[in-house]
């Protein structure tokens, strides 16, 4: 995790906030292999549940605050640092660094929600809902498809471009950051199992390739 | 194992759906006007239908987006992907502008990963045995 000393806010209590794979840390360092494939559970992040049409004026307005939505499946859209993330054709995910959160001194959901102002659609603060693994190293693609069911190879899965779907039958959106790295983000209850399907998935590139 | 063309998100695995039931049923205009067995009717009463048949399907995992289906339920061949509130393709083919339905501009979708299969929606063989438009293939 983070160092998270420096931020305080939440009354206070931000110091015993615990992410829902931290009882994993131990385990998923020790089935990553360096070079190979590594598993980590991310930072928190501040995330934000958005539904709005992105034609109409609020969606403008909205536009202006995250640094623009994506139109299309696969898309991502987001400027310095805020990128937001396409789930359907009037509904993103905002995920942004944790100290823009509202309770640790940013402005984030403060600053979308005045943006939508009384139209229709929803600013939802997410940011405990979703956890966030980061699968990288050569293997991290033959870890992913054994229980995804997208092509991930990168002429139709290219760096920069998340997807919603189902990895290990666990509903995640899955988000493609670099050209061997990927970030998961599964549900928090869904953490521990997906956190263990991975490390499974993984166990067979610690030995070495049978010829 | 059905691939479906989500009209959103392009080809997906079934697993990844939800099946809504028949399409085009409608909601009675007046309900309190109804008996009891034309209640019935509405609420449980559906068709059987071998051959083409259209449903609802929602893509529960991917955009979460409902849409409508013309399947073969013999051959599971899916014959046409539309938008909810478009007319049935297969019925509409009657009228010159048969099979517009399925692309029709004010759905839902964003108009960039509409299926392949569209173009296929007014193919007037129903039967067994017909080509499986790309993305039916099991």
């Amino acid at each position: 995790m983070a160092d998270t000393a420096a931020l305080n806010g939440i009354n206070g209590l931000r110091h015993i906030r615990r992410s829902p794979a931290s009882h994993l840390a131990a385990a998923l360092e020790a089935g990553s292999i360096e070079g190979t494939v590594v598993l980590r559970e991310g930072p928190f992040r501040t995330m934000v549940g958005l539904r709005v049409d992105p034609r109409s004026e609020e969606g403008a307005r909205v536009v202006a605050v995250a640094g623009g939505l994506p139109l299309r499946c696969g898309d991502v859209g987001g400027a310095d640092g805020v990128r937001v993330l396409w789930l359907g054709p009037s509904e993103f995910l905002v995920v942004a660094s944790e100290d823009v959160h509202d309770s640790l001194g940013g402005t984030l959901i403060d600053s979308l929600t005045a943006a939508l102002g009384g139209a229709p659609g929803q600013v939802v603060d997410l940011s405990a809902n979703r956890t966030t693994f980061e699968l990288s190293g050569t293997r991290a693609r033959a870890v992913l498809e054994k229980g995804c069911s997208l092509d991930l190879h990168p002429r139709s899965f290219p760096p920069g471009t998340a997807l919603s779907t189902e990895v290990g039958n666990i509903p995640v959106v899955l988000e493609k950051t670099g050209k061997e790295s990927f970030r998961i983000f599964p549900r928090a209850s869904f953490a521990d199992f997906l956190g263990r399907w991975l490390l499974d998935a993984m166990r067979e590139y610690a030995s070495p390739e049978v010829p | 194992m059905l691939l479906i063309s989500c009209p959103n998100c392009g080809s997906r695995d079934e697993t990844e759906f939800h099946y809504g039931g028949q399409a085009h049923v409608p909601y009675p205009e007046d309900p309190a006007a109804l008996d009891d067995r034309q209640w019935a009717e509405f609420l449980f009463y559906r068709d059987n239908t071998k051959g083409a048949f259209a449903e609802r399907w929602l893509h529960s995992t991917g955009c979460r987006q409902w849409f409508n289906l013309l399947r073969d339920t013999v051959t599971y061949e899916i014959q046409a992907v539309y938008p909810m509130g478009a007319a049935r393709p297969d019925r509409a083919a009657a009228a010159p502008e048969s099979g517009t339905a399925s692309t029709a501009p004010d759905s839902t979708t964003t108009g960039t990963a509409a299926p392949d299969i569209s173009g296929t929606s007014t193919a007037p063989a129903t039967s067994a045995g017909t080509t499986a438009p790309e993305g039916a293939s099991k």
